[in-house]
Order: structure tokens, then C-alpha cells, then sequence
């Protein structure tokens, strides 16, 4: 004991013990990077949750994997879908048939071949009740998917077939015509048989992992940092100039910000909304902003008074709200006022309009005064609900804003609740007391239907309860139809309709928003935020 | 005091089960569950994944089989982190929390204690009076001020050490996270160990001392310091559970995959094992650490080993 009785003692041991952990040999630690190796640094908003293509969900996780893997199809730097694992294909004149021919020297890292089995086995993982995927809708209109996807037929039931090592059919229960689009999410990607059987679960851990991209995982910590090295075997290696990835996990945009200023990373996912202006002086040249796949959109309970049954009321809430000022004045980086529910821009459509787009504020002002007379409400006897939208500094900024416009224009009282995100959820999902909320839906693939089917009678999506079998009918009609124009129009129709109804209202479409160093070459604007390494080089250092 | 600490560790198990039976109801009582999305899952896909993670079963068959696995050391798959489990993810966490929290604890208490002594010693003076003062700031500016203070000025203007963890394998990584927790925590300690020294300096038995003949030096090494450390020792045990578990904010600054990001991302993704995993390992370090502190109590204070 008397060994304890100096302080002096007790300090050394101390210190010894920090020490070890100093010296304590890289516990969680990246390992060092190859000399003379080109490093592209870039961020992520979130942890990709799994590398397991067919259990991801996040779209972190799908940046990720889009490196890591390829599918039948994919997407060049500027977002043409184009060919990938599959050199070409052929649909059947029905429409409910497919045959995707393969690349012939397409490898895994590990060497061996990409086959159709390959795809086919990730494919029918994907709807395999027992994976429980996450993206398992995705699959919807192939054969039996939605029977397997219930337990109701062997996974093997699957309108998946290999024809031969390099050949893949896939049969349909109901023409999709953005099948090819729908194909290029991580989700569909093939997976190696081999390291499925030897690894099982743990197939996603570095070393283990099996990948068909132009990269393979190096390292990985959880909430720190997913590191990819140049997949030696990848078909297109010769032409893919980065050798290492790092994926850094950064949640916090500022301190994004602070690293991209620090020379630590070459691309950012975001920009704080406070720094904006003064990025927009600062970094001229590296700021990209660019539109979206996204709308966001406050949405009403069409289950329950004051809003069901209630169209004037709706369409006088929805015309009310100035939008212009809005994205310029509140949100202002770049948004565009919503006055469609799907977005500009995406393939073969274009969006049907709100009836008033083309009226100034004012005069909507007015008829939205009448239609709010009209729906039996007054000065003396005002609208009062409730708006709710998840906790954060932007959605409270656009929901006072916009109680304010309802305030001014129609006198309407709008209490605001914000709750934490998953609470909103729960409510919106209840439909018990939520009157009006606030949420958005950003795009899986680019076509109209991914948007208009957010809506559609029944969809786990459609959160206001909306219910139109008019609707409902026009979106059956256009999915099953292969002729694009006549399918646009539909869709519009059907969009006109849903918008005439008003079950939501649309405010602004999203845009994407990144620092890129301008080092960085190759970088591609586009709709859907697709940047795969693959495509991007390094401006040499001389 | 071996029989002292395994009556100890028993008496933890009743309060550990508690404090499960407790974080277990809770979790589950919060509205909204671990996969719920704006993206709403279809009906069938969301009864795949309740039975993939056995939430189809009553919650009472739930909880036996969780507090099963617990016992075994398994606490279970990660919902959010999906490749992952949450034994796992706090085993690759805690090492860095442990590593950054015992390095910024051994700064706390020799630069906290050395100024506190240094403070004392010239009670009053100039010296004391800055230092003083600067330790009163240390308290009162919260981490999230001089954290990013410190990134702004040695990382962006001077591009001196990194702003992330993840940017360079190398050890300057750690400098700026571990002066940011570690600052708050000497200021504390010099206050503390001032305060303390100076009023064993004043007690009788160093009167005597210096009656006696005793040079200043060997009054505080051989008299003075190791009464004045009991404060400083007490609030030890809370500071370290504090430090070594990693402060959720620091780690958010600077990117650090510590365990601390793990319990408020795991309450708000509804991360049920998540959540549960990290409020057992909590509960288990902070019944330790308390018996540690109490065990070093005895081992300085003679009157306290005797009782």
C-alpha cells in the first residue's frame, strides 16, 4: 500500500496507462494510404447503413454501393443511363419480356466471371422474404415478385432466368417501361455466390466483401470513414483514374464545410444553409447547384374534418402560399417554387400544371379570399389547425413563413407543432391527429411514375389518404403502356387530376448542392446526384 | 477489501437488471419505430423485417430473449447499422473514446492540477488572479464554441492539424479533440485543487510542519498535496465516466467514431438494441468507476480504509 502513498506514484501510473493507449497498436484505425496513390476524398451526410446491396436502403449507402458494384445498366457522369454489366438489350414487343445481354469480360475482384446466375440470384434475394430488403418493392412488376415478397411462392418462382452464362431474361407480370432505369439501383446488383456461401452475413466486412464495381472495400469504421481501392479486376480498370476512395461520414454540415475549407476533402454532400451567400462569393467556381429529383410538399388528412371533403379550403391554402418568395426570400439556394408535383426535367414528361400557375400572387390571393368564404369560413370564424414538421432550423423557417402567408392573405389561425422525426412519422401515419404536415419525396429513378405513384390509392407512400379512382386508373393505364408518348399523357392526365384535387401541396423541388474542388475533373451536373468515382479524376499535382 | 468489492459487484446486478427493465420500456414506448422512412414501406416488406429481427413476437418474449443474449455478451444485431452488431460497434468505438478520454483526463489532471498548485501557491497575486480567471472561462464556454474556434484558426487559416479524424492515420488527429475535452476539465481541476490546497495550507498540521523547520517544497509534496487531492479525487469518478465514454459533441466536431454519437443516433433512429447496448455500458462503467474512486479513497485516506 505504501506504494500508492506518493501522488507522484499515482500520477506516473496514470500516465503509463495513458500511454498504452497511445501506443496501443491502430485499434480502428485506417491504415496508411499507398504512396503516389490518387485520393478522391468525399463526403457523405450519413453512415451507409450496409454494404450488402440488397439490405441498403439509405441513399448514402447507395453512393457507396455504386462504386463498390454495377448493375445490367447505369449512368454516365451526366446522367444518360447507359450500358454497364449488360452490353445491350431487348425488350419484347408486349413489353413483358426482357433479355439483357452481358459484358463477356465483366469480373469480380476475386476473379472469377459476372454471370447471369449472378443476377439472378441477386435479384431473387432481393424479393426473398427471409433477406428482408428494404427496396423489395422494387421488383414489383416482375413475375411473381409480389407472391414471393407475401410467402406465398418459393423465391425460385422468380421471372428470372440465366439463358445461358451470359444471357439474362427478365419476365414481367405488367409492361414497365422505366424497367432499364429501375435496374441501375444498387438493390438489383449482382452478388457473388460464392462469397454468399463462405461469408454469409459477414460478406460485407473488408477483405471479404466481393464487389463487380470499379472499386473494392479497403477499410471501414462505422460513422468515420469507408475506404475503396482501385478492383484490379473491374473490366473498365484501364479507364478509371482515382486509386483510392475514402467515403468520409460527416454529419454536421459546418464541420463539412470547415474540412472541405481545410484542404481534407474534395467534394461535399451539402452546404450549410447559414454559409450560402457568402459561399456563393467565395467559392464561385466549386459551389454546384443544380435541380433535383425532390419535392417537397405539406400535405393534408383527407381522412378527417377540416380537410376532408373540403377541395375549396385545400386549393385556397395551396394558393395562398407565395411561392416565389419563398424560395427566394426563406429557403434561397436555388430551390424552384413547386407548382407540379413532379419535378422538371425528368425524362419523356412534362409535368402538368396547377391551374393558377400562370396568375400572379395577387390574383391568387383573391380567388383563394373567395374559395375561403366559400368553404364557410371568416374573419369572426377563422380556419384553426395544425401544421406539423419535424424539428429542425429550415423546416421551422418555411412553416413560419408560410403561417404567416395563410395569416395575412385568408386570416386563417395555424398552430405549428414540430416534433421529432420519428414522432411526425408515427402521427402522419395514424391519421388520427394530424391535420397537415410537412414531408417530401425524393426519386428513385428518373420517371414521372416514380412521382405520381407517391399518391396512388393504397400506396404506403400516399400519407394524406388521397383517393381518386380516376386517378388510380389513368396511373394503370399509363404503366402498362409501351408507347412513351401516349404514356406521357396519360401521366398527365392523371397528374392534372391529382393536382386538381389538391390532397397536397407541392412548394418547392429540391436542388442538389456540393463544393467540388475544383482539382476535381469530370464532374457531371445531374437530376439524380449520381457521382461515381469512376468518373472523376484528379488534376495532377506537379 | 476483497470481500468490499464483491459485495459490491452483487449489490450492481439488481440496479444493472433495473436500469434495463427501465431503458427496455422506454424505448419501446417512444412513438415511431426503427424503420419508419418518409418512405414508407409497403405492408408486406414491413412484416418481413419485424419477423427478420423477431419484432412480430409479444413484447414480453422479446424482452426474455434479449435479456437471453444479454447475458451471454450478446446484445443483439444493430437496426440502423445493419451490417453490424451492437456488441461489435461498441467494441470498434470504445477503444477510441478510451484512447482520446484517457489522454485528455491525464492532461486535465496534470495541467489542472499543476496550476491549481501554482495558483495557490501565489494566492492572490497576478498570476493567480489571470489564471484564475482564464479557468472560469474554461468552465463557462461550452465545447461547441471553442472547438470549432480551434478547427477555424489550426486547421482552415493555419492548416496546421486536421479538422477530421478520418483524413490522416497519423496521431495529430488527436490534438485538437483531446485540448477541446480536455480544456473544460483543467479549469474544473485547477479551481478545485487551488481552492483544496490552499485550505489544507492553512490547517494546523501544516503550521506544525513549518514550525518545524519543513521547506516549503516538502511541506506540499509530503503534507500538503495528498489531503488537498481528495476533492479532485471525488469528482474523478464522474469526470472520467464523462470524458472516457467520449463527449457526444466533440465527436460530432470532429468526426470521431467514438461511442457517444452511438446513444443520441440510436434514440432518434429508434435503434431499440442500440439504444440498450450503450445504457448497459454505461450503467456497468459507472457502477465501476464509483468502486474504483471509493477503493482509491480508502488507499489515500487511512481513515476512510480503517472504517
Amino acid at each position: 500500500m505504501s506504494f500508492f502513498r506518493r501522488p507522484l506514484v499515482l500520477v506516473c501510473l496514470l500516465a503509463a496507462v495513458a500511454l498504452a493507449f497511445i501506443l496501443y497498436p491502430r485499434l480502428g484505425d485506417q491504415p496508411d494510404l499507398p504512396v503516389d496513390a490518387v485520393v478522391l476524398d468525399r463526403a457523405l451526410s450519413s453512415d451507409p447503413e450496409s454494404l450488402d446491396p440488397q439490405r441498403a436502403r439509405s441513399t448514402q449507402a447507395a453512393d457507396v454501393l455504386r462504386d463498390l458494384g454495377e448493375g445490367l445498366a447505369g449512368y454516365s457522369a451526366t446522367g444518360e443511363l447507359i450500358p454497364a454489366g449488360a452490353v445491350s438489350w431487348t425488350a419484347a414487343d408486349d413489353g413483358l419480356s426482357y433479355r439483357f445481354n452481358l459484358r463477356q469480360d465483366a469480373r469480380w475482384s476475386n476473379g472469377d466471371s459476372v454471370t447471369a446466375g449472378d443476377y439472378v440470384l441477386g435479384l431473387k434475394r432481393l424479393v426473398d422474404p427471409a433477406t428482408a430488403a428494404f427496396y423489395a418493392g422494387q421488383l414489383g412488376a416482375v413475375l411473381n415478385a409480389e407472391a414471393i415478397l407475401k410467402g406465398d411462392m418459393p423465391r425460385d418462382a422468380l421471372g428470372v432466368e440465366a439463358i445461358d452464362e451470359h444471357t439474362l431474361e427478365i419476365r414481367l407480370e405488367r409492361p414497365t417501361p422505366y424497367l432499364v432505369a429501375l435496374l441501375t439501383h444498387p438493390s438489383t446488383f449482382p452478388v457473388n455466390a460464392k462469397s454468399l456461401d463462405e461469408s454469409g452475413e459477414l460478406m460485407t466486412e473488408p477483405g471479404r466483401l466481393v464487389s463487380n464495381g470499379a472499386y473494392v472495400l479497403d477499410q471501414r469504421t462505422a460513422n468515420s470513414v469507408v475506404q475503396l481501392r482501385r478492383n484490379e479486376n473491374y473490366w473498365n480498370n484501364a479507364n478509371t483514374a482515382i486509386d483510392v476512395v475514402r467515403h468520409h461520414v460527416i454529419t454536421e454540415e459546418m464541420a463539412e464545410l470547415n474540412r472541405f475549407r481545410a484542404g481534407e476533402l474534395h467534394i461535399t454532400s451539402n452546404v450549410p444553409p447559414d454559409a450560402f451567400e457568402q459561399l456563393k462569393q467565395e467559392y464561385a467556381d466549386e459551389l454546384r447547384v443544380y435541380p433535383y429529383l425532390g419535392v417537397y410538399y405539406y400535405g393534408f388528412n383527407l381522412t378527417k374534418p377540416p380537410f376532408q371533403d373540403d377541395l375549396p379550403l385545400r386549393q385556397a391554402l395551396s394558393m395562398a402560399i407565395d411561392r416565389e418568395t419563398l424560395v427566394e426570400k426563406i429557403i434561397g439556394r436555388g430551390e424552384l417554387p413547386a407548382y407540379s408535383w413532379v419535378p422538371p426535367g425528368i425524362e419523356n414528361y412534362e409535368p402538368a400544371q396547377f391551374s393558377y400557375a400562370s396568375l400572379t400572387q395577387s390574383e391568387r390571393n383573391s380567388i383563394a379570399r373567395s374559395l375561403y368564404a366559400q368553404a364557410g369560413y371568416s374573419e369572426e370564424n377563422p380556419l384553426r389547425f395544425e401544421l406539423r414538421y419535424n424539428t429542425s432550423d429550415t423546416q421551422q423557417r418555411i412553416a413560419l413563413a408560410v403561417q404567416s402567408m395563410w395569416k395575412d392573405v385568408l386570416g386563417a389561425e395555424v398552430t405549428l407543432i414540430n416534433e421529432e422525426f420519428q414522432v411526425m412519422l408515427a402521427n402522419i401515419r395514424e391519421r388520427e391527429i394530424t391535420q397537415a404536415f410537412r414531408s417530401s419525396w425524393i426519386g428513385d429513378f428518373n420517371d414521372a411514375q416514380n412521382f405520381l405513384g407517391v399518391l396512388e390509392p393504397g400506396a404506403p407512400s400516399n400519407m394524406p389518404g388521397y383517393d381518386n379512382q380516376e386517378y388510380l386508373e389513368l396511373l394503370r393505364n399509363a404503366s402498362s403502356n409501351m408507347d412513351l408518348e401516349r404514356r406521357s399523357l396519360l401521366l398527365k392526365e392523371a397528374e392534372r387530376v391529382m393536382l386538381a384535387d389538391h390532397p397536397v401541396v407541392p412548394l418547392y423541388f429540391y436542388v442538389s448542392k456540393h463544393l467540388v474542388s475544383t482539382d476535381v475533373m469530370g464532374w457531371g451536373d445531374n437530376l439524380l446526384d449520381y457521382h461515381y468515382s469512376q468518373h472523376l479524376s484528379l488534376k495532377t499535382a506537379e | 477489501m476483497l470481500r468490499y468489492t464483491l459485495r459490491r459487484l452483487l449489490g450492481a446486478i439488481p440496479t444493472v437488471l433495473l436500469v434495463i427493465v427501465l431503458a427496455f420500456v422506454l424505448v419501446r414506448a417512444a412513438p415511431g419505430g426503427p424503420f419508419d422512412d418518409e418512405r414508407a414501406l409497403s405492408p408486406e416488406i414491413e412484416a418481413n423485417i419485424a419477423r427478420y429481427y423477431n419484432l412480430d413476437e409479444p413484447l414480453p418474449v422479446q424482452f426474455f430473449r434479449y435479456l437471453g443474449g444479454v447475458v451471454q455478451g450478446d446484445l443483439g444485431p444493430s437496426y440502423r447499422y445493419r451490417d453490424s452488431t451492437v456488441s461489435g460497434l461498441i467494441a470498434d468505438a470504445l477503444p477510441i473514446s478510451l484512447r482520446i478520454g484517457g489522454m485528455a483526463m491525464l492532461l486535465a489532471i496534470v495541467a489542472g492540477v499543476g496550476i491549481g498548485i501554482v495558483a495557490a501557491l501565489r494566492q492572490n497575486s497576478a498570476l493567480d488572479r489571470g489564471v484564475m480567471a482564464f479557468a472560469m472561462l474554461g468552465i463557462s464556454v461550452p465545447v461547441f464554441v471553442f472547438a470549432p474556434v480551434f478547427v477555424l484558426l489550426l486547421s482552415v487559416k493555419l492548416q496546421w492539424l486536421p479538422a477530421g479524424w478520418s483524413s490522416t492515420p497519423g496521431l495529430s488527429k488527436y490534438v485538437l479533440p483531446v485540448v477541446s475535452l480536455a480544456l473544460p476539465q483543467i479549469a474544473y481541476i485547477a479551481r478545485l485543487s487551488r481552492a483544496s490546497l490552499i485550505d489544507v495550507l492553512s490547517s494546523d498540521f501544516v503550521r506544525t510542519a513549518r514550525a518545524q523547520g519543513l521547506s516549503q517544497a516538502s511541506i506540499i509534496r509530503y503534507h500538503a498535496l495528498k489531503p488537498a487531492m481528495l476533492p479532485v479525487l471525488s469528482y474523478m469518478g464522474p469526470a472520467i465516466a464523462v470524458v472516457l465514454t467520449g463527449s457526444v459533441v466533440i465527436e460530432e466536431i470532429f468526426g470521431i467514431p467514438g461511442v457517444g454519437q452511438f446513444f443520441v443516433r440510436g434514440a432518434m433512429n429508434r435503434d431499440y438494441t442500440l439504444v440498450l447496448g450503450i445504457v448497459i455500458f454505461y450503467a456497468v462503467l459507472i457502477v465501476l468507476l464509483n468502486l474504483i474512486v471509493d477503493l482509491l479513497y480508502g488507499l489515500i485516506d487511512p481513515r476512510i480504509r480503517n472504517r
